[in-house]
């Protein structure tokens, strides 16, 4: 995780959001992990949200093909073409951009460009970026087809990770979350039960 | 740094709402536990322009949503536990502001004010330092008594004795919270402080030669910490000498001194009829006002009878009034002609600024002590308000200060005959001649509400019924929040000082009184010592 790689590019984007496709397949980093891609005005910075594989072509289904193998990885052997008709794709939520040398945790004037590379974060980057938790409210309001606060818990966790005292930094986004959910305290109980 | 961290121990949380009247709401932080709050603790809250310094009156707990009630976290886990702590839930206090301490040279010199206003939203609340408590309450010098320390803290706090005796004040609490000890306490201080001297009507005898603590340990009276400032005076020389106490005066009173005001105010204890009270007057007029009582007494059945029918008093009134001036007879300390005039003796030893303790012995009831409290202090008073007129001619200097201290006061000072007592006069007006009282009660709301409300300051042990909450806290400003702190009081050694020698209401731990070292704090010297003091003192006479 300590060093940057460049991971994929955008190929879909709006203010709040964008889609990257990954290089190779099934190399998406993980689900609430830190990613960011450059622009001229600076790094934009999002959690991945949700990871998806899929067949390249819309209108042609993946069939089963594993029937007479014995190991799925013998699949892809038997069937090379399989890695170029397939691709993994990430979708990751906006939660903050880089201007100059100072960090904002709210969404940057013009979305990502397209084709734009997309790089995994580096531990004292990701440490930089959490130190402050605003960029938790983009997350809690977000409306996304996945459950959003599995996304939080996956981010909390892995943040969490990165820093010295991680009980401490859970504790901390423990209690930010409690002020933002104030009124609904079946969800702050139930996310709560997630960060660990 | 060790100071800065140290600052942060101490922060409880922000002012988020409130008004004057009513005090400041204050949101703890996370870090402050409510289990640590107490009610009665001091706070300094940092406004914009003026610091504040206030008083806990209240520990609530709040959540920020009602359905966390309804459905509660699961806190059996720490994390969660720790989470919600400060955030869905917190504490909350309710402090109210007394007063402001101005952070300008001037008003440094100024001193603390009464807060005339909150402070602003979310200023910083944290506890009072010593510093602060110093500040408000100064240390002790030629005028400040030390008399205990607030709750939780060290530092002292200081009773303003000179203010103290420039009014009537009181002393309050139940049976067995202490009153008598904060008592000796208060005469120690006027004593060491020379700001008064004392008349003490010591119904039990505990205050001159010694008193008993609740577990029967001896405590040293005021006549043994300060033998040369204090004489006792006894009106039954016969339980002074079983109790080894040595008296300087045996205090006897003659018929001719009992007026029928006297006789009035016993109504209730000698069992009297509103008729023959009225009577009494009838037969001083009758009779002459130094003779009526001993003739009365000494009628035989045959003069009675002529007497009431020339005055035309009924029969029964007559001999309800004979039965209850019998009643008198048991008081040995009633004698038909007084050798001497206890009166002029009792003067006699406050003009020499010495205190006077009078022990009533074995006539520990009420009529007794009704009717020597009332006629001795009614003699004083005049002598008094000669005096204090003489010196609006010039003649003389000030009279010394007196301050008459009565228990029991309730039974002097109530609504019924407060009018009538000279005490009542004394707690109304006498100020302006310098006599003032020190009331000493357990049932404040049988005292007068107009006296009470002219009691400069009260110092008050804890009470628990309502009633008497609110008559001592009548006309305070912060009523309702100071009924909390005072109905939250300990049994032992708590008291809640508020009035005119304190710049705001406090609740102090009192002082220690009792032990060998508190006697020597409060100046006591033992034998080989004074003698030491009194051969060094002769020294310097003679060098």
């Amino acid at each position: 995780m300590d060093k940057v790689s460049k991971i994929g590019e955008v190929i879909e984007a709006s203010s709040a959001e964008f889609t990257a496709q990954c290089y190779k397949l099934h190399q998406a980093p993980p689900l609430g992990s830190l990613v960011k891609t450059q622009d001229k005005l600076g790094d934009i910075y999002g959690v991945i949200y949700n990871v998806e594989t899929h067949s390249l072509e819309p209108g042609r289904r993946v069939v089963a093909r594993g029937e007479n193998l014995e190991a799925e990885e013998e699949i892809f052997k038997a069937n090379p073409q399989l890695s170029r008709l397939l691709t993994t794709d990430f979708r990751v939520l906006v939660a903050g951009h880089v201007e100059g040398k100072s960090w904002h945790h709210y969404l940057p004037p013009k979305p990502a460009s397209i084709h734009s590379f997309v790089y995994t974060c580096q531990l004292e980057e990701v440490r930089a970026f959490t130190r402050s938790l605003d960029f938790l409210s983009l997350i809690v309001n977000a409306r996304i087809p996945v459950p959003v606060d599995e996304v939080i818990g996956a981010c909390l966790r892995y943040a969490s990770q990165v820093h010295h005292d991680h009980d401490a930094f859970l504790v901390k986004a423990g209690k930010e979350l409690a002020f933002m959910l104030s009124t609904d305290v079946q969800r702050l109980n139930s996310l709560l039960k997630r960060l660990k | 740094m060790a100071n800065q961290s140290s600052e942060e121990q101490t922060r409880l949380g922000v002012v988020v709402s409130g008004s004057l009247s009513r005090g400041v709401e204050v949101r703890l932080d996370a870090s402050v536990s409510v289990e640590d709050m107490a009610v009665g603790r001091y706070v300094a809250i940092e406004g914009a322009k003026h610091r504040f310094f206030g008083m806990i009156t209240d520990v609530s707990l709040e959540t920020i949503d009602p359905s966390v009630a309804i459905t509660p976290p699961d806190i059996s886990d720490p994390f969660i536990a720790q989470v919600i702590t400060g955030t869905t839930t917190y504490g909350k206090l309710r402090v109210l502001p007394m007063l402001t301490i101005g952070g300008d040279a001037a008003s440094i010199l100024e001193g603390p004010q009464p807060a005339k206003t909150v402070p602003a939203h979310f200023s910083a609340v944290k506890l009072a330092s010593q510093r602060d408590v110093e500040i408000v309450f100064g240390a002790e010098d030629e005028k400040r008594f030390y008399v205990g320390t607030p709750l939780d803290m060290e530092t002292k706090v200081c009773l303003n004795i000179a203010e103290f005796v420039k009014r009537s004040n009181g002393v309050f609490g139940k049976s067995g919270t202490g009153k008598t000890f904060l008592t000796r306490l208060l005469l120690v201080g006027m004593l060491q402080k020379n700001a008064a001297v004392s008349l003490v009507f010591d119904m039990h005898s505990e205050y001159g030669w010694e008193g008993k603590t609740e577990k029967g340990y001896k405590v040293k009276g005021l006549k043994q910490l300060f033998p040369s400032k204090v004489a006792i005076f006894t009106l039954d020389e016969e339980s002074s000498k079983r109790r080894r106490v040595s008296t300087d005066v045996v205090v006897r009173i003659g018929y001719d001194e009992i007026e029928p005001e006297d006789i009035d105010l016993l109504r209730q204890t000698l069992n009297l009829t509103e008729v023959s009270a009225q009577t009494v007057y009838q037969l001083a007029r009758e009779l002459g006002d130094r003779k009526w009582l001993e003739t009365v007494l000494n009628l035989n059945e045959d003069d009675g009878k002529q007497l009431i029918a020339r005055l035309n008093i009924h029969d029964s009134t007559y001999r309800n009034l004979r039965r209850g001036l019998e009643n008198l007879r048991r008081f040995s300390f009633l004698v038909p002609r007084a050798r001497e005039n206890s009166v002029q003796r009792i003067l006699e030893y406050l003009d020499r600024g010495i205190n006077v303790i009078l022990e009533f012995g074995r006539f520990d009831d009420f009529t007794a002590y009704i009717l020597v409290a009332n006629l001795l202090s009614r003699r004083i008073h005049t002598k008094y308000r000669e005096n204090a007129e003489r010196e609006m001619g010039g003649e003389v200097a000030p009279p010394r200060p007196l301050v008459i201290t009565i228990e029991e006061a309730h039974r002097f000072l109530n609504t019924e005959i407060s009018s009538r007592t000279i005490f009542g006069r004394i707690a109304r007006e006498m100020r302006k001649y310098n006599v003032t009282l020190l009331v000493i009660d357990q049932r404040p709301s049988g005292i007068d509400g107009e006296v009470m409300s002219q009691l400069g300051t009260k110092i008050t042990c804890l009470l628990d019924d309502e009633r008497d909450i609110d008559s001592v806290l009548t006309g305070t400003s912060g009523k309702s929040e100071l009924k909390s702190v005072l109905s939250k009081l300990e049994t032992k050694q708590q008291a809640l000082i508020f009035g005119h020698a304190v710049p705001m209401p406090v609740v102090i731990r009192t002082r220690e009184y009792g032990t060998a070292d508190s006697y020597k704090e409060l100046g006591f010297l033992e034998a080989a010592e004074l003698k030491k003091k009194t051969e060094k003192d002769m020294e310097d006479l003679w060098a």
